[in-house]
């Protein structure tokens, strides 16, 4: 009993502890930006480089998602709803969570490694001996390239899903280009990219603090490395799911409660 | 001037600094000796606001240093550079990035203005030359060996002329030949910039080379603090001790 009641109270206390480093590190931009290259490596290190997997992955679960609703509702007469399975999915729900997770994967981790290491080799106590605020310098980019490329990524990674959805429907089950487009414009709403993307800066925020923050937490060398990182990226993986139901929740009930109809 | 009074730290319930005393006068070189685990690195730490103390008080040229927090810290120790153990080099920069981080961050150390490249570089390249590392400037620090790591974090101290310099077991892990060319290279840094410094360390020949005092810490203190040639006639078997460890072959040439 005491051994679970430990790690709740750990919980809250890393909680805590995340949150004073999020908000330092908020400060710590607007008191001193950082240079614009430090934001820019950041954007083409987060953004440019994560292309090629967010590409595979959008264009994969498209082809899925499409060879799925093909045959599940084809029998049924409602294969022309398959460019509408495609898109509303992909640009709510697979393809920001997806991307979030090919993100976490690629650069997250890297990002608690990066800084785990710079932890246990003193490079973060060296930038404080030269009178260099850690936060801005090092995280303060960090954040900003992922809440930044994050929606960018998801709008390509949906864009991929369609166009990979669009392949197989025609050229593999024989729709016609139009059945397949024509109910996309119809049923995905301007509020769906929306929803897209905001889940997509929310997943931004949750990637980049946490992964820093577990960085900066690292103790105990190598072993503690990876340790770290292992564990920010289960962290990762966990929030994005919950924050991905909260705002599919929230958003919907918003979306009916307000009915924004230029939505 | 540096005046450090009843300092106390403790990690989690273990106390490492109880109460310590220390002062050092401007352009003087005191050496701190002491076994392992004593807590000098912490001392370093604390003094360089990286690390607060829980109780009493740093004054570093007439600011209390321990009372400062965010970029009023930073303003008040960016005249300090510290010489980190395993050098602490930035390893996704170039030895010449690493050198010029200081310069290309907070411009010119006297005036603040951000300086030209081509000025930069002129520093970079006088720093380098002075520890002999002048042909390195591309090479990365995972390149470097032990003792050029430890010169090239020299040379990214000396680049902007702290007027307090803190030094963390310099020559700890390297060669005779090669900690006697750190040693030397300390001892002309305060013959050129005349900083106040302090050293710690556990290389004996190192604290006579480089030091005008030494002082040992001992239980969380300084036990005792003297000039150079009064210490090894200190009548405390803990100094006599660790002389006699640290050095044999002195004792046996002498």
């Amino acid at each position: 009993m005491h051994f679970y009641l430990q790690i709740i109270l750990d919980s809250f206390a890393g909680v805590g502890r995340w949150g004073i480093l999020f908000a330092k590190t908020i400060a710590a931009f607007f008191r001193r930006p950082p240079s614009w290259s430090l934001i820019i490596d950041q954007l083409y290190n987060i953004g440019v480089l994560s292309l090629p997997v967010v590409a595979i992955t959008g264009f994969s679960t498209g082809l899925v998602l499409a060879a799925q609703s093909f045959y599940q509702l084809g029998d049924k007469g409602l294969a022309g709803a398959t460019g509408l399975f495609v898109g509303k999915s992909m640009m709510t729900e697979i393809g920001p969570v997806l991307t979030a997770f090919m993100v976490t994967g690629r650069v997250g981790s890297a990002m608690c490694a990066v800084l785990g290491t710079m932890k246990v080799t003193e490079q973060i106590d060296a930038l404080k001996s030269m009178a260099v605020n850690p936060l801005g310098y090092l995280l303060a980019p960090r954040y900003i390239g992922g809440i930044v490329m994050l929606p960018f990524l998801t709008l390509f990674s949906a864009a991929m899903g369609i166009f990979g959805g669009y392949l197989i429907s025609v050229y593999y089950f024989g729709m016609t280009p139009q059945a397949y487009f024509e109910p996309i414009p119809i049923y995905v709403k301007i509020f769906d990219i929306w929803v897209g993307v905001i889940k997509a800066f929310f997943f931004g925020v949750i990637i980049t603090s946490i992964s820093c923050y577990k960085g900066m937490m690292t103790r105990g060398g190598a072993a503690g490395v990876g340790r770290a990182t292992t564990n920010s990226v289960v962290i990762c993986y966990s929030f994005i799911l919950i924050v991905n139901f909260l705002l599919t929740v929230s958003l919907n009930v918003f979306h009916d409660i307000y009915k924004v109809k230029y939505l | 001037m540096i005046r450090v009074k009843n300092l106390w730290k403790k990690y989690n319930s273990h106390a490492v600094l109880k109460g310590l005393d220390l002062e050092v006068s401007r352009g003087e070189t005191v050496v701190i000796l002491g076994r392992s685990g004593v807590g000098k690195s912490v001392l370093l730490r604390q003094l360089i606001g990286i690390d607060k103390p829980d109780r009493g008080t740093i004054e570093i040229e007439g600011k209390l240093i321990s009372s400062l927090t965010g970029s009023d810290l930073y303003l008040a120790t960016r005249h300090m550079g510290m010489l980190f153990q395993a050098s602490a080099l930035f390893d996704s920069m170039n030895v010449f990035d690493n050198t010029a981080f200081y310069l290309n961050e907070h411009g010119d150390p006297e005036t603040g203005k951000k300086l030209p490249q081509k000025e930069v570089k002129a520093r970079v390249k006088k720093a380098l030359e002075m520890v002999g590392l002048a042909d390195t400037q591309a090479i990365m620090p995972a390149d470097l060996s032990g003792g050029m790591r430890k010169r090239a974090a020299i040379a990214r101290l000396i680049v902007y002329h702290p007027r307090i310099l803190l030094y963390d077991e310099p020559t700890t892990g390297l060669d005779p030949i090669t900690s006697m060319q750190i040693n030397e290279l300390i001892v002309q840094i305060q013959n050129e910039l005349n900083a106040t410094s302090i050293v710690v360390t556990h290389d004996i020949c190192s604290a006579f080379h480089v030091g005008n005092r030494i002082a040992l810490h001992h239980d969380g203190k300084i036990a005792y603090i003297t000039s150079k040639e009064e210490f090894p006639h200190i009548n405390d078997p803990l100094v006599q001790a660790f002389l006699k460890n640290a050095i044999p072959e002195v004792n046996q040439n002498s």
